[in-house]
C-alpha cells in the first residue's frame, strides 16, 4: 500500500471530457468566488458574519444555498439522464453504462439528500425559533456542526466528479452489486462516507429541534398553540432520530463488509442481501416523510395567510401530523412485495401503507375547507401550494396503487413507479420548498422576490413537471423498467422523446427562478419589506422586523392563542396603535464558533483518506476532530450581552415603522 | 450535431410504430390468466380512487376560483375554522375509501400470490430461472434442456418457475405473463405464470443489476405444444452441455449474449446455485482496479 493509499492519477478521468470538463467549470467557478471574496476583503465578513455564525437564521439560509446548488447539480443529471435515454434507441448513446449508472445514482442521492434535506432542514431553522418566538434553537453551536457536516457529505459527492468515481448502484446501494466483488471501486465508498457523515449532522440536528420545540418556547406557546410547520417539524425531527440510527448502522455494516472482510450482506458465508434491503427501507421509508412532512407545514402556513383565514381543523391536522408519523414506521416492505414475502405478510404492510393515505387525505381536505369561504391572494407561494394540491393528489393516488401487492406485481421498478415518487416528491417537497422560499424570502432579507418572475417560474415547472412525468406513467403500463441505459422497444420512444421535451420546458421555469433572484436583488429598494409583515401574516415571525435582528425578539411575545400574532395585530387594528412599549432588559446571545467548521474540515479529512485508504491521515483527522471538540468543551465565556439601549433602539425604529403603516392602513 | 439528425430519422419511424402496436407489450393487454388478473385489481384500485380523486381536485379548482380576492359575490368567514360534521366526514371519507381499498388488498394479495400454483387440468411445466451477470439462464428440468436469453413455454401449460441469482439481485418480469419476482442470491422464489395464447413477449430484469442491466432483456416465446415439444426436440439433438465447466464460463460478466441452447444440463444445478454450492459470478474482471471516470 502506498503512501497515498489508492490514489493515483489515475484517478482523474483524463480519457473522459464530460466529467473532466464539468469538474473544471466547477472548480473555476469556485476558485473565482473565493478570489473575488479575497480581492474584495469580504474574506473577514463571510467568516465572522456567515462561516462562524450560530445564528439559526444564518445557519438556515446557508443550508438552503447548499440545498439550492445541490438541486442544480442533481437537476444536471437528470438533463442528461433525459437525453442519453432520448438518444439511446436502438443505440448506445453517448453515456456508456459505467458513466449513465453513476449519473443515476448521484441523482437520487444528491437530490433527497443533499438537495432536499439541506433546504427541508434549512427552512426548519430559519422558521421554527421564530415561529415559537425564541432566540435561538437550544444547541446553537451544535446546529452549526450539523450545516458543516452536511456540506462535508455534498462536497465528497461532488469529489467524486474529479476523483474516482461515484457509486454505480442506484441512490440506495443494494448488496451485493455494493460488495466489493461486484463494486470494487471507490464508487461506493465516496457514497458510504458522505452519507454517513451527513447522516450524523441530520442526526444531531433531529435532537436539536426536539429540544428547542419541547424545550424552550414563549411563554404560553402551549402545545396545541404551535403553528402548524413547527408541529410537523417536530413529527419530522422524531422520524430523524427514529429512522436515522437505523440507517447509520446498516451503512456501518455494508462499511464493514467491504473493508474487513465481514459477511453481513456477501453472497459468501451465510451473508443475507434482502436484510439490507429491509433495514435500508426501514429508514428509507421514514425519510420520505421526514422531507414531505415539514412541506406540509409549510403549505398549511401558505394557504392560511394567503387565503386570510386561520388553519381549518388544526387539531385534527395535529392529529393527521402525529398518524403520518407513527405510521410511517410501519410501511417498509411495500419496497419490495417482489421479493415474495407470501399473500398475508404483503397484504397486511400494503393495508398499512394506503392507510397513510388517511392522513393526507384529512390534511388535503381541512386545505379545502381553509381555503373554503377565504380571500385567496395568488401569490407566488400560493400558485405553488395549489400546484401542491393537484400534482399530490395525483401522485398519492398513483403511490396507493403501488401499495396494492397485485398491481405492484405489474408496476415494481418501471418508470410508472419513477413517475409516482417524482409527483410525490417533486410535487410535494420542492414545490413546497419554493413555496417557503418565496413566503419567507423578504423575512430573511428585508426584501420579496420579483412576483412576475415568481409566477413565470411557477408556470414553466408546473407545465415542464406534467409533460416530463406524465409519459413516465404510460412507460410503466408498457412495461418500461427504470435506469435502462439503452433499449430496443419502439413503444418506448415517443414518450421518452416527450419527456426529453418536458425538461426543456423545465429548464425554462430554472432559468425564472435564477432570472427573479437576480432581477429581485436589483430592484431591492422598491420590492423593500419595510414592516416585517409583506403578506398579512398570522404567526410570530411576522411580528418582527424584516431581517429580524439577532435576537429575534426584543422581549419575548406572550402567546394568548394559536394565531400568536393575527390577534395582537387585531387588536392593534381596533386600536389603531400598536400595544404599550415594552420594558427592554439585556439580551445573552451565544457567540460565535468556528467549532463547526473545523470539525467538518475533519471530517472532510477523515472521509477522503478512508475512502481511498489513506490510514495515516484518517487517524490525523480523528485526532484534529476530538481535539475541537475538547477545545469547545473548555471554551469559558459561551455568551456575550447586548445592552438593553440597543435593543430598545432596534426594536423601536420597527414599532415606529409599524405604527406608521397602522396610521395609513383602512381599518379591517 | 449527428444525434439531431437520429432524432429526425427516428421520431417518424417511432411513430409509425406506435399506433399499430401501442399496446405491444403493455401490462394491460394481458397474455395469461396471472396478468389478467393482477390487471383487475390494478384497475379496480384505479377506480376506486379515481372516484374521490377527481371530485377533490375539481372542488379544489372550484374554490380557488370562487374563493378569489377579487370575487366580490364569495362570502368571507374570516373566523370559521371548525365544523365538528365536516371533521367527521373529511375523516371518514378517506377511511371508507381505504376500508374498501383494504378489502381488495387482502383478497388480492392471497389470490395472486406469486407462489401460489395456478388452477389447472395440465400438469405444470417446472422451469428453472437463474439470474447471471448479465444474462437469464431457464433450465427445464423435466425436459433436460436449458436456454440463455429465451424462454420459450407452450400455450395453455401452467409454468411453474423457481428463480435464483448466481450474482448480485434481479428481479424476473414479463409484462404481458404477469407477476414479477426477485432473483437473490442464496434463496429461491417462486413464480407460478400461464401464457392462455402464442406470441412474443418481451422479458426484462426489472431490479438494476450493474453495467450489463440494460442487456438483461429477453425473449419469452409462447407455442403451441407441438410446437414446443419440437424446439425442445430441437435443442436435444445440438448445442453444447450446460456441464460444470461450461457453468464456469456463464459466471464470466458478458453483455448482449444472442440467444442460444444447451442440449443437456448437469443435475441438480438449479439446487445448488441456489445453495450456493457452486462459485458465485465473477464479477468485474480487473479486482481492486480503479475505474476512472466521474458522475
Amino acid at each position: 500500500m502506498s503512501f497515498f493509499g489508492k490514489l493515483s492519477w489515475n484517478a482523474i478521468p483524463f480519457d473522459q471530457p464530460i466529467p473532466l470538463t464539468a469538474a473544471a467549470t466547477v472548480i473555476a467557478l469556485f476558485t473565482a468566488v473565493l478570489v473575488w471574496i479575497a480581492v474584495k476583503g469580504y474574506a473577514p465578513y463571510f467568516w465572522k458574519e456567515w462561516i462562524t455564525s450560530v445564528d439559526h437564521k444564518r445557519i438556515g439560509v446557508m443550508y438552503c444555498v447548499l440545498g439550492l446548488l445541490m438541486l442544480l447539480r442533481g437537476f444536471i443529471d437528470a438533463i442528461m439522464m433525459r437525453t442519453q435515454q432520448a438518444l439511446a434507441f436502438h443505440a448506445q448513446g453517448y453515456l456508456p453504462p459505467e458513466h449513465y449508472d453513476q449519473i443515476f445514482s448521484a441523482h437520487g442521492t444528491i437530490m433527497i439528500l443533499f438537495g432536499a434535506m439541506p433546504l427541508v432542514v434549512g427552512l426548519m431553522n430559519f422558521v421554527v425559533p421564530l415561529q415559537l418566538g425564541v432566540r435561538d434553537v437550544a444547541f446553537p453551536t451544535l446546529n452549526s456542526v450539523s450545516l458543516w457536516l452536511t456540506a462535508t457529505g455534498a462536497l465528497l459527492v461532488n469529489l467524486s466528479l474529479v476523483l474516482g468515481e461515484f457509486a454505480r448502484t442506484g441512490w440506495l446501494p443494494y448488496p451485493p452489486l455494493s460488495e466489493l466483488r461486484y463494486s470494487p471501486g471507490v464508487g461506493v465508498d465516496y457514497y458510504l462516507w458522505a452519507v454517513q457523515i451527513a447522516g450524523v449532522g441530520t442526526l444531531l440536528t433531529g435532537i436539536n429541534f426536539i429540544t428547542t420545540i419541547l424545550k424552550t418556547r414563549a411563554p404560553g406557546m402551549t402545545y396545541l398553540r404551535m403553528p402548524m410547520f413547527c408541529w410537523t417539524s417536530l413529527a419530522t425531527c422524531l422520524l430523524i432520530i427514529a429512522a436515522f440510527p437505523v440507517l447509520t448502522a446498516t451503512l456501518a455494516m455494508l462499511t464493514l463488509d467491504r473493508y474487513l472482510g465481514f459477511h453481513f450482506f456477501t453472497n459468501t458465508a451465510g451473508g443475507n442481501a434482502m436484510m439490507f434491503t429491509n433495514l435500508i427501507w426501514a429508514w428509507g421509508h421514514p425519510e420520505v416523510y421526514i422531507l414531505v412532512l415539514p412541506a406540509f407545514g409549510i403549505y398549511s402556513e401558505v394557504i392560511s395567510t394567503f387565503s386570510s383565514k386561520p388553519l381549518f381543523g388544526y387539531r385534527s391536522m395535529v392529529i393527521a401530523t402525529m398518524f403520518i408519523c407513527i405510521v410511517s414506521f410501519c410501511v417498509w416492505l411495500h419496497h419490495f412485495f417482489t421479493m415474495g414475502a407470501g399473500g398475508d405478510v404483503n397484504a397486511v404492510f400494503g393495508i398499512a401503507s394506503s392507510i397513510i393515505a388517511v392522513g393526507t387525505g384529512v390534511k388535503m381536505y381541512n386545505w379545502l375547507f381553509t381555503m373554503y369561504g377565504g380571500r385567496l391572494r395568488f401569490t407566488t407561494p400560493m400558485l405553488w401550494s395549489m400546484g401542491f394540491m393537484i400534482t399530490f393528489i395525483t401522485g398519492g393516488m398513483t403511490g396507493v396503487m403501488l401499495a396494492v401487492p397485485p398491481a405492484d406485481f405489474l408496476l415494481h421498478n418501471s418508470m410508472f413507479l419513477v413517475a409516482h415518487f417524482h409527483h410525490v416528491i417533486v410535487g410535494g417537497v420542492v414545490f413546497g420548498v419554493l413555496a417557503a422560499i418565496a413566503y419567507w424570502f423578504p423575512k430573511a432579507f428585508g426584501f420579496r422576490l420579483h412576483e412576475g418572475w415568481g409566477k413565470a417560474a411557477f408556470w414553466f415547472a408546473f407545465v415542464g413537471f406534467y409533460v416530463t412525468f406524465v409519459p413516465f406513467y404510460v412507460l410503466g403500463f408498457l412495461g418500461m423498467t427504470r435506469r435502462m441505459q439503452h433499449y430496443n422497444v419502439a413503444e418506448w420512444y415517443p414518450w421518452i422523446m416527450a419527456s426529453a421535451f418536458g425538461i426543456l420546458i423545465l429548464i425554462g421555469g430554472i432559468v425564472c427562478q435564477v432570472i427573479q433572484l437576480v432581477v429581485s436583488i436589483r430592484r431591492r429598494e422598491e420590492l423593500r419589506d419595510v414592516t416585517g409583515d409583506p403578506w398579512d401574516g398570522r404567526s410570530l415571525e411576522w411580528a418582527t422586523a424584516s431581517p429580524p435582528p439577532v435576537f429575534n425578539f426584543a422581549v419575548l411575545p406572550h402567546v394568548g392563542g394559536v394565531e400568536a400574532y393575527w390577534n395582537v395585530k387585531q387588536r392593534a387594528r381596533e386600536d389603531l396603535r400598536l400595544g404599550q412599549e415594552p420594558h427592554y432588559e439585556p439580551v445573552e446571545m451565544p457567540r460565535n464558533s468556528p467549532t463547526g467548521f473545523i470539525c467538518a474540515f475533519f471530517a472532510t479529512v477523515i472521509g477522503f483518506s478512508l475512502i481511498w485508504h489513506i490510514w495515516w491521515l484518517a487517524i490525523l483527522g480523528f485526532v484534529g476532530a476530538y481535539a475541537t471538540f475538547v477545545g469547545f468543551a473548555w471554551r469559558d465565556v459561551p455568551e456575550y450581552v447586548i445592552p438593553a439601549e440597543d435593543v430598545a433602539r432596534i426594536d423601536r425604529a420597527n414599532r415606529a415603522v409599524r405604527q406608521e403603516a397602522l396610521a395609513g392602513a383602512p381599518p379591517s | 450535431m449527428v444525434s439531431c439528425r437520429r432524432i429526425a430519422v427516428l421520431v417518424p419511424y417511432a411513430l409509425a410504430c406506435a399506433p399499430k402496436s401501442s399496446l405491444a407489450d403493455s401490462i394491460l393487454s394481458p397474455a395469461g390468466p396471472v396478468s389478467a388478473g393482477d390487471r383487475i385489481i390494478l384497475l379496480d384500485a384505479l377506480v376506486i380512487m379515481l372516484a374521490i380523486v377527481i371530485p377533490t381536485m375539481l372542488t379544489t379548482l372550484a374554490f380557488a376560483w370562487w374563493f378569489r380576492a377579487s370575487n366580490g359575490r364569495a362570502t368571507y368567514r374570516p373566523n370559521w375554522t371548525y365544523s365538528g360534521r365536516l371533521e367527521l366526514l373529511v375523516w371518514s371519507i378517506p377511511t371508507l375509501v381505504i376500508f374498501f381499498l383494504g378489502g381488495v388488498i387482502w383478497i388480492g394479495s392471497h389470490q395472486l400470490d406469486p407462489f401460489n400454483p395456478l388452477r389447472s387440468a395440465a400438469k405444470p411445466l417446472e422451469i428453472d430461472v437463474v439470474a447471471l451477470d448479465w444474462k437469464w439462464l431457464f433450465i427445464y428440468p423435466q425436459q433436460g434442456v436449458a436456454s440463455i436469453n429465451r424462454l420459450v413455454v407452450p400455450v395453455g401449460v401452467p409454468l411453474h418457475f423457481r428463480i435464483t441469482s448466481a450474482s448480485v439481485f434481479n428481479d424476473f418480469f414479463v409484462p404481458r405473463l404477469g407477476s414479477q419476482v426477485y432473483a437473490m442470491n442464496g434463496m429461491t422464489t417462486q413464480l407460478n405464470l400461464m401464457a392462455d395464447r402464442p406470441g412474443r413477449f418481451l422479458g426484462l430484469s426489472a431490479q438494476f443489476s450493474g453495467d450489463g442491466f440494460s442487456d438483461m432483456v429477453f425473449d419469452a416465446v409462447a407455442r403451441p405444444h407441438a410446437q414446443f415439444s419440437q424446439w425442445v426436440a430441437e435443442a436435444r439433438a445440438r448445442g453444447p452441455m450446460l456441464d460444470r465447466a461450461g457453468y464456469r464460463a456463464l459466471l464470466r460478466q458478458s453483455r448482449n449474449v444472442a440467444p442460444y441452447t444447451y442440449r443437456g444440463v448437469m443435475p441438480g444445478l438449479f439446487d445448488a446455485v441456489a445453495a450456493r454450492a457452486v462459485p458465485q459470478s465473477d464479477g468485474p474482471k480487473k479486482r481492486g482496479a480503479i475505474p476512472s471516470g466521474g458522475t
